[in-house]
């Protein structure tokens, strides 16, 4: 398993492709070597590029999650009173197969295959799910007629039925270079490409994957790749994008950024590009920074444009964004490249003029994004030892040699480049393709021929680019075409160099390897038509790469990136430095274990019996005082002033415990209030735009749903007092070190992370432990959901769909210092979006404005309304996150939206809808701005699926081996069901994902003790997985359950035997009727509303978080329950008991297996009446006892 | 436990239960109680015995008051040794508790130092962290540090607050990440059978080649009697902090994790009890 990494694809001068990654030191080689390129460009989960047959490839990555495709068709029939229900149909009606409409005719064999780089994964079959709902045997639904609409009964009056024919289609082109074959019309067909650029994936979320993928052709032109993303990677045709001139390079940004060069050293800036038009809708013309020197090479971001000029002086574009793509000026950086591409984060890299060296601009952040220094990338590269004088990276470099400038028009005329064969071509190109490669004539060293070697090398390693240059100015200023001449009356013989190109491909696949005696005979050949044009420099022997592109699209590289790039390593180290979580061999060494267990011995020996002595050294008390505010508690509430002073002092068993002293003012009188640090049940940052709060609670607190919450002045200054007090809190109970493995881990609306010890009494019948008693302590890290089992492996999944596995650290956030463990703490990053709400009236004079009704809402709010939300005023949610993007228009808005993004309604505030009606007179949009938060915990990386949901297989033994598998299921974020392998308890991280095939997207999965795996399918509707065990971990089948009375089920959670599932309107059902032999059970019981999340552990324990919560003195929304009188024979429990709430997302109680030892029932408190009505009660709904 | 800061932990908080008799010589107006007392393994017998002292004192007449010292089964025990090592070295393998005589008389000048007051103490133990970083770091560390740093550090031991003295420590601790480790390990190795008081070297925690040198390595290297013959049996007993590491552990973990306050790692080497 790797850190998180992301890679910089470059080519060198050779052809050859290598990637570097971010984690790395080493450049890799490409892992398919078949061909050799000119030019690429990489996002993440993909690359483009354009190989020395000036086609286009992509090389899509392999994954554990197969891309593939559901083809669709419909089978219909009619009833007749002699045949009953059968294929014939009425001279109206529509085919017997068609698509949903009707209106296309679609027979099963009519579906081919788009291209070869895919399969068919089965045979058609049909489809017996309908809208959530399993449909009686053959998947038939009947309707009166066509169309109309299908019931699943089939009724008296039941003339028509019709059935869906589903069939999947699988891509298999990944980790190679796919071919892109072309459907277009033959004359319509683009000619040969000489550049491509992919970008454009954050214009829209839909389809998911969406990528720009804009080429340019030899003779100029610009064409859009239609209809690339995620399920069809290749897209479907080229779409020609007319141009003021012709085009030479194009670069394309994440976002709506596009430029391009013309031959005349304009570039040309795409304008209109958005959600609805990704291509585009004029150009508009950008000059050149020197009126002499034309643009030679330009590379966009998010908002920032770099480019090259003839001269290969690097400028910079100031003042480009969304709104202005075309920028303001141009500002000239230091150093000179040959080109340059901006990546991820609006990173730059460059390839240096002088060494084709690749340079990483040192510097770049939001503030500052033009940078600093360009600092080289000295990695060498994997391979550089046994590729010394490899055959196939010289016959590579001869196609290098003479590239575009004279063979274009032959290219032209060629046409294909498949189509030139070999008889075609004289036999020079076979003596070239055996010249020496650079390596060894370089080291012949001081001979006539090393000489020769080196200048040839000097030579072609400029050519590439240059001849960029030359086309580019073939029509421009007349002393540029006087070098070009000067350049062409070099080359002898053009057309024979463009025969090589053709030809050393085929050659270099037949003759991979040549003998060393033909290097000698040839070495002269090698000097043939290259030796000469103006390289003044000489290169030595190839010590660092050559380069000749660089690609940083897919390239992430942040302020917090650790790069080893920089930095030569001696020695034979490996190429990937991968971070494992498998525990480190010093971790398991045997010397470690032997010293933590004689260090608990000699404990043991030498205290145990003698607790009773004296300690020799005094502890005094000690206290810690400053000023905070208090969030008072008598009306009305406001942050006052208060001193507060933290007391610790030792009692006599030498254990410290503290007292939390806060003094204010009531009415002139000096009072304060006191707080027994041992009775503090958790401390929890509150999310708060203006303050730096936290709060207090204690069981009592916790009742009355009002914490005492305090504010500082700074954040640097809450978090002494909260590591303080945290630490103070783990101390007076004695808790320390890593949370144990049957911990109960839940997760906050915030996204922090808090773990509790539970108490054997937690889950005992008779003396329950009250679960506002529960002390929680926190966890570094940011998630949004957090999942675990009894063998303390533990997952979290981020806002931004990352999935992260726990380290077995503790610490780390705001927790330094001694109470985070040395190891075992990570950076951790997420991402989330913020939101704000335009709001618009309409009116007669002027339609929609910005000018409502005096009663109206703010015209920018929050989603109440209630909040003006400007986009100006709005922050990041803390000063922990900061912004990573601009404001746009958010669509994925429920409800649907316009192609503006509006939402119409009647009025404020209603229900919205995406199109607009006579009657609506308001409208809304939504707005987004991603922030991202950078902090760090006990949490590594699993990529690169990112993931929905997650549930692991709680052990029902105890005894069971720390190798032994451990099942763990998963939901990707695209809705695929995804089993883990080789998690065990020392790696917990695991190995791969095994993909198991749906009919449909999944949102939630939960597997059992008894590898019972039940899961939720987007459209709501629960699957029972057959016969899944640790032989055959993804099972075999899908059983469809029907869900409960027509609810959309939204989570299940599996026990030991309990099944319970939660719907869309927060009623959570028990699952009746499940035996050994009828795993799949048979009706669904009603245990309770208000219910926003829940967990079944390995008890058959209920836990959940309820909607809302009715406390003495507030309400808390987000809380955690727990289902009480839950026993073997009442599985549903009696009732619930509150613990802590007010902003709980997320609770995991699969650790606990833990059952009360039914002899000792010591010293824990009376039992706590507290516990009360139910929640079940529907007049009491977020109602409890006071 | 798990994680190494937990082995910081247990060693600072090693306690020794330890019962104080007076030496039946003294004279004394009233019977002498025996006085009991957890001593901090770390710490030092003139630091923490303030309580012994003046139990004693109650019962002595003024006059016959001169300074304390200590001794145990006949060997007096050097306050500037930590309690740890003196326990390691010469009462190891004992019924607990550890029953130590307390004399107000005939000072043993020859094998004492004399501790008159606590700047005494203070001033040996921040001799020896001065020369374990001078071992360690050139002396670097150490001397970018503040008085107030220096203070703290001592103030933790006499207090004995982990945190505040970890606070510091912490940076005597850390190395450049491409040195993997020390300079050299600051070490001293008693043996309970010579009358040599310690052995200390220059030994350094990673060898030429790079692997990481092991207790054993250095033992073979600096205290080869120590380490039992091939074939022989283990003789001997490796001891610190009450605890016999395995040969194994690389050397500069141990120092890392298991170096007394004055940085220093005690190797205690005593004959292994035959029973």
């Amino acid at each position: 398993m790797a850190m998180p990494s992301s890679l910089l694809w470059a080519v060198d001068i050779f052809g050859r492709v290598y990637t570097l990654s971010t984690v790395g030191q080493y450049w890799e080689l490409c892992k398919d070597t078949q061909l050799e390129f000119k030019r690429v460009s990489a996002v993440k989960q993909c690359c483009w590029g354009i190989a020395c047959d000036h086609k286009v490839y992509t090389y899509v990555f392999s994954g554990d999650v197969p891309i593939r495709y559901q083809e669709e068709t419909y089978e219909n029939q009619r009833w007749n009173p002699v045949a009953g229900f059968c294929e014939k149909l009425l001279p109206s009606d529509r085919w017997q197969w068609s698509d949903v409409s009707g209106l296309k005719h679609q027979q099963l064999d009519s579906f081919t295959l788009p291209s070869p780089h895919w399969e068919w994964e089965s045979d058609w079959y049909v489809d017996e799910n309908i809208g959530g709902e399993p449909t009686e045997k053959g998947g038939w639904t009947y309707a009166i007629d066509f169309p109309s609409t299908y019931t699943k009964d089939k009724k008296w009056n039941s003339c028509v039925r019709r059935r869906r024919w589903i069939r999947y289609r699988r891509y298999k082109s990944r980790d190679v270079w796919a071919k892109i074959v072309s459907h277009d019309n033959a004359d319509k067909l683009p000619d040969p490409f000489n550049d491509i650029s992919i970008g454009g994936w954050e214009i829209t979320s839909e389809p998911p994957g969406r990528l720009s993928v804009w080429a340019v052709s030899l003779q100029g032109r610009v064409w859009y790749r239609e209809n690339v993303c995620h399920h069809n990677p290749e897209g479907s045709t080229w779409s020609l994008i007319t141009t003021p001139a012709e085009v030479v390079q194009i670069s394309c940004g994440p976002y709506d950024l596009l430029w391009a060069t013309l031959w005349e050293g304009q570039a040309i800036v795409r304008e209109g590009i958005d959600r609805n038009n990704p291509q585009g809708i004029f150009w508009s013309i950008v000059d050149s920074p020197s009126s002499e020197n034309g643009i030679m090479h330009v590379s966009v971001g998010v908002d920032v444009v770099w480019c090259v000029t003839k001269d290969r002086k690097v400028w910079f574009r100031r003042g480009v964004n969304s709104h202005n793509p075309r920028g303001t000026s141009w500002i000239e950086m230091v150093g000179e490249m040959m080109m340059v591409t901006v990546g991820l984060n609006n990173q730059v890299w460059g390839i240096g003029c002088d060494d084709r060296a690749i340079y990483f601009r040192q510097g770049v952040t939001p503030s500052e994004l033009s940078g600093k220094t360009w600092k080289a990338i000295v990695s060498g590269r994997e391979s550089d030892r046994s590729q010394t004088g490899s055959s196939i990276s010289l016959l590579s470099a001869s196609c290098f040699f003479t590239d575009d400038i004279q063979n274009q028009t032959h290219a032209i005329i060629q046409g294909d480049a498949d189509n030139c064969s070999d008889t075609e071509l004289p036999s020079v190109p076979v003596n070239l393709a055996n010249t020496p490669p650079m390596g060894a004539a370089a080291s012949s060293g001081g001979n006539g021929t090393g000489n020769q070697a080196a200048e040839i090398q000097a030579n072609l390693t400029v050519d590439p680019l240059d001849s960029d240059q030359g086309e580019a100015t073939v029509a421009s200023t007349s002393d540029e075409k006087a070098d070009v001449e000067m350049r062409k009356s070099t080359n002898p013989n053009p057309s024979a160099e463009l025969q090589w190109t053709n030809i050393d491909l085929k050659e270099a696949q037949k003759h991979p390897v040549l003998s060393v005696s033909t290097f000698a005979e040839t070495s002269s050949l090698s000097s043939f038509g290259m030796f000469s044009a103006g390289a003044e420099e000489q290169y030595g022997a190839d010590e660092h790469p050559l380069w000749a592109w660089v690609s940083g699209g897919g390239c992430l590289v942040d302020l917090h990136s650790p790069l080893k790039w920089f930095t030569v390593l001696s020695g034979l180290s490996s190429s990937v430095q991968s971070l494992s979580l498998s525990i480190t061999p010093a971790q398991t060494a045997a010397w470690r274990k032997q010293i933590f267990q004689q260090l608990s011995e000699r404990t043991k020996r030498e205290l145990e019996n003698f607790r009773h002595y004296e300690q020799a050294i005094e502890q005094s008390v000690w206290v810690k005082t400053g000023t905070l505010q208090w969030w008072r508690n008598w009306k009305p509430h406001k942050w006052i002033d208060v001193r507060v002073a933290l007391e610790q002092f030792t009692g006599s068993d030498g254990m410290r415990d503290s007292i939390l002293f806060i003094y204010y003012m009531y009415h002139e009188e000096k009072k304060y209030i006191h707080v027994f640090l041992n009775e503090v049940t958790i401390i929890v940052e509150v999310l708060n735009e203006a303050k730096h709060s936290f709060a207090l609670y204690t069981p009592e607190k916790t009742k009355q749903r009002w914490p005492i919450r305090l504010a500082a002045a700074t954040e640097q200054e809450m978090h002494d007092w909260l590591s303080l007090l945290n630490m103070s809190c783990c101390e007076s109970r004695r808790i320390q070190g890593a949370p144990s493995h049957h911990a109960i881990w839940s997760v906050t609306c915030k996204g922090d992370i808090f773990v509790s010890e539970p108490s054997p009494d937690l889950e005992a019948g008779a003396h329950l432990m009250p679960c506002d008693q529960m002390f929680w302590r926190q966890v570094g890290g940011h998630l949004r959901l957090i999942e675990c089992n009894n063998r303390g492996i533990v997952w979290g999944i981020g806002y931004d769909h990352t999935a992260w596995v726990y380290t077995g650290g503790y610490g780390g956030g705001f927790i330094q210092g001694l109470a985070s463990s040395a190891d075992n703490i990570y950076m951790q990053s997420d991402v989330k979006c913020v939101y704000i709400y335009e709001n618009q009236r309409w009116n007669p004079v002027t339609g929609y404005s910005s000018r409502g009704l005096p009663t109206d809402r703010y015209m920018w709010s929050d989603a109440s309304g209630l909040q003006e939300c400007t986009k100006i005023n709005t922050k990041p949610p803390s000063p922990q996150w900061s912004w990573v993007s601009d404001w746009y228009i958010d669509f994925n808005t429920s409800g649907g939206t316009d192609r503006e993004g509006w939402q119409y309604a009647a009025d404020f505030p209603a229900s919205y809808h995406g199109h607009k009606t006579m009657k609506d007179f308001v409208r809304r949009r939504r707005w987004a701005r991603k922030c991202r938060i950078v902090t760090n915990g006990p949490w590594l990386e699993v990529p690169p699926v990112t993931l929905w949901d997650i549930s692991i297989i709680p052990s029902s033994g105890s005894d069971a081996d720390d190798r032994e598998a451990v099942a763990l299921w998963a939901i990707s974020d695209k809705g695929d069901v995804l089993c883990r392998l080789g998690v065990t308890q020392q790696n917990p991280a695991g190995t791969s994902w095994l993909h198991v095939g749906t009919d449909q997207p999944f949102i939630s999965v939960s597997i059992g003790a008894f590898y019972q795996v039940w899961a939720i399918a987007r459209d709501g509707s629960a699957f029972y997985r057959g016969s899944v065990s640790p032989k055959k971990p993804a099972g075999d089948c899908w059983y469809h359950i029907p869900s409960p009375q027509k609810q959309k089920l939204k989570q299940v959670s599996v026990g030991r035997t309990s099944v319970f599932v939660l719907d869309k309107n927060g009623n959570l059902w028990y699952r009746q009727g499940i035996t050994p032999s009828y795993p799949q059970g048979s009706t669904w019981d009603h245990v309770s509303n208000n219910i926003r999340k829940m967990s079944v552990g390995p008890l058959d324990q209920v836990w959940v978080i309820a909607d809302k919560v009715q406390g003495s003195h507030s309400l808390s929304c987000g809380t955690v329950c727990h289902r009480t009188g839950v026993q073997p024979m009442m599985p549903k429990g009696l009732s619930w008991d509150y613990g802590i709430g007010g902003g709980w997302e997320h609770i995991t109680v699969r650790g606990n297996a833990t059952e009360a030892s039914r002899v000792s029932m010591h010293d824990t408190s009376e039992e706590n009446p507290a516990v009360s009505k139910d929640l079940e009660d529907e007049e009491s709904k977020g109602k409890t006892e006071q | 436990m798990t994680d190494d800061k937990d082995v910081l932990r247990d060693v600072w908080f090693g306690r020794i239960p330890t019962c104080f008799t007076l030496y039946q010589d003294e004279i004394t107006e009233r019977e002498a109680e025996p006085y009991y007392l957890l001593l901090p393994r770390i710490s030092y017998l003139t630091l923490v015995t303030d309580k012994v002292k003046k139990h004693f004192q109650k019962v002595m007449r003024q006059e016959e008051v001169s300074e304390i010292w200590f001794e145990y089964e006949g060997t007096p025990l050097k306050w500037h040794y930590p309690i740890g090592l003196l326990f390691d070295l010469h009462a190891s393998n004992t019924a607990l508790p550890w029953s130590i005589t307390v004399h107000f008389k005939n000072f043993p000048e020859k094998d004492l130092l004399h501790c008159h007051s606590k700047d005494v103490i203070e001033a040996h133990f921040m001799a020896c962290i001065k020369e374990a970083d001078a071992l360690k770091h050139k002396s670097q560390v150490i001397n970018e540090m503040q008085k107030k740093d220096h203070k703290q550090l001592w103030m933790g031991l006499q207090n004995d607050k982990f945190e505040q003295f970890w606070a510091i420590n912490r940076k005597l601790m850390e190395y450049p990440p491409e040195d993997n480790g020390f300079r050299y390990i600051p070490f001293r190795i008693y043996q309970a059978t010579t009358e040599r008081p310690f052995i200390q070297k220059l030994f350094r925690p990673i060898a030429s080649g790079g692997q990481l040198h092991t207790l054993e390595d250095l033992l073979k290297d600096v205290c080869p009697s120590a380490i039992a013959p091939e074939d022989g049996e283990q003789k001997t007993q490796v001891m610190i902090h009450g605890i016999e590491p395995m040969l194994e552990t690389p050397i500069q973990w141990l120092s890392e994790h298991m170096s007394y306050p004055d940085n220093f790692l005690h190797i205690s080497i005593i004959p292994r009890p035959t029973d």
